[in-house]
């Protein structure tokens, strides 16, 4: 069931920075009253931070009037809304049938292996993290990775940690 | 004529590298001062070919396949300088036996019309291509709705979703409800994984389900459209907002839309969040609403209580991308392919261990054997086909024995699987049918939304089960167990999600039996995959000692010495097969 995803410990979310709230106001002022507005806002909140911080929820429940556990209730149903902070570089492994039929499973060991940390999770100097994704749209190209944004194709678990090394490479650059 | 250089930038084509070879292009005109005019395009379906570049000069047209940064230079200078096209790399062209000149000749391409053909984000190329001249015939030959849904009934269309209603008889139950307030929704959401058809519309050709959405919400009367696509297509998410801008600066979006008094209509687009249950249309709608996406019960059907509790009505996006063309061309044009039942064309995505896999538009009644080895070009590495998987997660395997099947909604519905909305994914002698079935399962099961006891509990018994058998643990009724709880989850679901998720399972116990039984009573997987119920073992008379398998194995399982005969702990080997991989001398075995 969808709830399942809601394994990972609160406490990742507490140690984080606090973040700065002041953007929200934009996007308060955009959507409130609106109605629909509770996932457009959610999205436009992970859009700045990468991840929803309990203090947005707060913020955005406060000054909207929408129902907090409502808020939760649908940051928590839909995969795309993340609780806890990301990495710089988001990694989605695709994991659709085109890919696993490929072999994707080899591709996120080799990442694990590479990264040091388990799908779900985040590097220790918050470089990456490594999630599974059902269907790129770029099956004929099985498998499939995207790092933010940019899709990479025919992948072996070789060429995937190239990949990374190349990125940490200009990371330290 | 001028010279023309066009390159493919869909997804798959920028995945591939297209953009660097359009940057590429563009800069080697602008040093060299070259004359020809550079233009941009989508995904015309070749996708295994990408990145693809295509040279229109006055002997022709010449599609060149796999033209990264490097093999761009070369084909300038010898293309464009010498005038002298690169015969080897060109896969389709008229004026000469090209490799893949048969892919496009059995196709017949009405959703797929424009794609690959024409810039996706210039309406001018649109119209240029006969765009906006079914709404403008609408317009001014003053056809009523009514004739407009009758158009569409006689068509045959039937909805390309996966549910296959027919089309027009969608829009007239919409019609009926009268109400000053009435939405049509386009289903971009393309859920099932491994499946690419609407995104390559999307991206290739936005404009024409604007165009079909507009002529839908002329027949059934509506004033609202929405458009929700999937978060994971960014860039048809793009150009769908730059086609909707030029839409309505042509006015065929906004107020009394190309002088028809009255008609009001507008799109906009709504990023979906993830969760596949939402392509089901109740669940759509409450996302739209800004809630869970939760199906609800039906009825009452959205056709009379929707978005916001109005009228609504949801077609696919293949589905909207028929429809100018029926319009343009007629009802009987279009009714004149397919079956008797099933009309018209259909896209299919294929991909899997197939050699071209890429999108192809076929006439319906083609047989998946045709579609797989005459369009697909067969198998990898020329394996052996053993399956073919239609409609995803809702769907089921078809053997290779029941190749000759045709694709139309009755024929594939006999075999257990469902037509889908034309994913096919290609499988060979080294996929593992209980692992397959293993996966659909771990994918509704973490996609069910929870409501419905069975699917939620239900599905995951069934992966319980499955993994179980999969690693070698699996016990004499744990298949009629898998068929019990199938035929419960599908009694007592409430939507299509449940009512489907046993499909996969349920297909491959119908034809892949002796390979579940494998697993279970003899522990073995015939096709090599399932890591626990595999033994790797030296062969003894191929060892050469070179103790490479032993320096690689990370359980230090592999003993040995140089020039002597190595041996596997089997009780420390934990099936990772890199000495498998690594082995130069074939001296290692799967059993
Ligand atoms: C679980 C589930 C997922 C679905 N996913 C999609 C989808 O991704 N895209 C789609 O067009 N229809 C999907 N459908 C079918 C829609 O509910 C609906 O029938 C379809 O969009 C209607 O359009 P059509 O009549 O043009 O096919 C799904 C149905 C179910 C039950
Ligand atoms: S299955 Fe991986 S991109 Fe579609």
């Amino acid at each position: 069931m969808r709830i399942a995803r809601l394994t990972k410990t609160s406490e990742e979310a507490t140690t984080a920075q606090e973040p700065d709230l002041g953007g929200l106001d934009y996007l308060i002022k955009k959507y409130k009253g609106k109605k629909g507005n509770l996932i457009p806002l959610l999205q436009g909140t992970q859009e700045m931070f990468g991840y929803i911080p309990k203090t947005a929820f707060e913020k955005i429940a406060n000054e909207t009037g929408l129902n907090l556990s409502d808020m939760y209730g649908v940051a928590t149903f839909y995969a795309q809304f993340r609780l806890n902070p990301v990495g710089k570089h988001v990694i989605k492994v695709c994991h659709g049938t085109a890919c696993h039929v490929q072999n994707a499973n080899s591709i996120t060991d080799a990442l694990k292996e590479a990264l040091k940390v388990d799908d779900g999770a985040t590097t220790e100097d918050g470089l990456f993290t490594l999630e599974s994704v059902a269907c790129l749209g770029c099956c004929s190209l099985a498998p499939v990775m995207m790092i933010s944004g940019e899709t990479y194709g025919k992948l072996s678990g070789g060429s995937t940690v190239k990949i990374i090394k190349n990125i940490r490479l200009q990371e330290s650059n | 004529m001028q010279t023309t250089v066009t390159v493919g930038l869909g997804s798959c084509g920028i995945a591939a590298g297209a953009n660097k070879t359009y940057e590429k292009i563009k800069a080697l005109q602008l040093a060299e001062g070259l004359d020809f005019r550079l233009k941009k395009t989508s995904c015309v379906g070749m996708c295994y070919r990408e990145p693809l570049v295509e040279i229109t000069d006055d002997s022709g047209t010449y599609l060149y396949g796999e033209i990264d940064e490097n093999r761009a230079i070369e084909l300038l200078d010898k293309h464009i300088n010498q005038s002298s096209p690169v015969r080897e790399w060109v896969v389709q062209t008229d004026l000469f036996d090209a490799s893949d000149n048969d892919f496009a000749r059995s196709q017949v391409k009405i959703a797929l019309r424009n794609c690959g053909f024409m810039d996706p984000e210039s309406i001018e190329e649109y119209q240029a291509r006969n765009g906006y001249n079914a709404i403008r015939k609408i317009a001014e030959e003053k056809i009523t709705a009514v004739d407009v849904i009758q158009t569409i009934l006689a068509s045959g269309l039937r909805g390309r979703g996966g549910g296959g209603f027919p089309t027009g008889m969608k829009w007239k139950l919409a019609n009926n409800n009268k109400s000053p307030e009435k939405y049509i929704i386009c289903n971009a959401d393309e859920g099932d994984p491994g499946a690419f058809m609407d995104r390559s519309v999307l991206e290739g050709d936005p404009h024409s389900i604007l165009e079909g959405m507009i002529i839908g919400a002329y027949a059934i009367e509506a004033n609202g459209g929405v458009i929700y696509c999937r978060a994971e297509y960014p860039l048809a998410i793009k150009r769908l907002n730059i086609a909707i801008d030029q839409a309505r600066a042509n006015g065929f979006l906004g107020k009394n839309i190309l002088g028809i008094e009255g008609f009001n209509f507008d799109i906009y687009i709504k990023e979906g969040a993830g969760a596949f249950v939402c392509g089901e249309e109740t669940a759509l709608i409450a996302s739209i609403e800004g809630e869970r996406g939760m199906p609800r019960r039906r009825p009452p059907f959205p056709a009379q209580s929707g978005l916001w509790r109005k009228p609504t009505n949801i077609n696919n996006v293949e589905t909207f991308a028929n429809i100018p063309w029926i319009i343009t061309n007629g009802a009987a044009a279009y009714a004149a392919y397919g079956t008797e039942k099933s009309k018209g064309t259909k896209v299919f995505a294929l991909a899997g261990k197939i050699k071209r896999s890429g999108l192809v538009e076929v006439p319906m009644g083609s047989t998946i054997r045709d579609i797989i080895f005459k369009l697909g070009g067969g198998i990898q590495n020329d394996k052996k086909f053993k399956a073919v998987q239609l409609g995803g997660p809702s769907g089921g395997c078809i053997p290779e024995y029941l190749a000759d099947t045709i694709v139309d909604y009755d024929s594939v519905n006999a075999t257990g699987a469902i037509m889908g909305s034309g994913g096919m994914v290609v499988m060979d002698e080294t996929t593992c049918m209980v692992n397959i079935a293993a996966f659909f399962l771990d994918f509704t099961q973490k996609e069910s939304c929870g409501k419905c006891t069975f699917c939620r509990i239900g599905t995951k018994r069934m992966l319980e089960i499955l993994t179980r058998i999969t690693e070698g643990k699996g016990v004499e009724n744990d298949l009629q167990t898998l068929e019990e709880l199938s035929y419960q989850i599908k009694d007592n679901s409430l939507c299509g999600l449940g009512q489907t998720a046993p499909n996969p399972v349920l297909t491959t116990l119908k034809y892949f039996r002796d390979e579940y039984e494998a697993h279970i009573n003899h522990k073995k997987c015939p096709a090599k995959v399932c890591k626990p119920l595999l033994t790797y073992r030296v062969v003894d008379d191929a060892c050469t000692g070179c103790m490479v398998c032993a320096k690689n194995c990370p359980a230090n399982a592999i003993d040995g010495e140089r020039k002597k005969i190595h041996f596997i702990r089997q009780e420390d080997c934990i099936k990772c097969g890199d000495c498998f991989t690594k082995c130069k001398f074939n001296a290692i075995e799967v059993i």
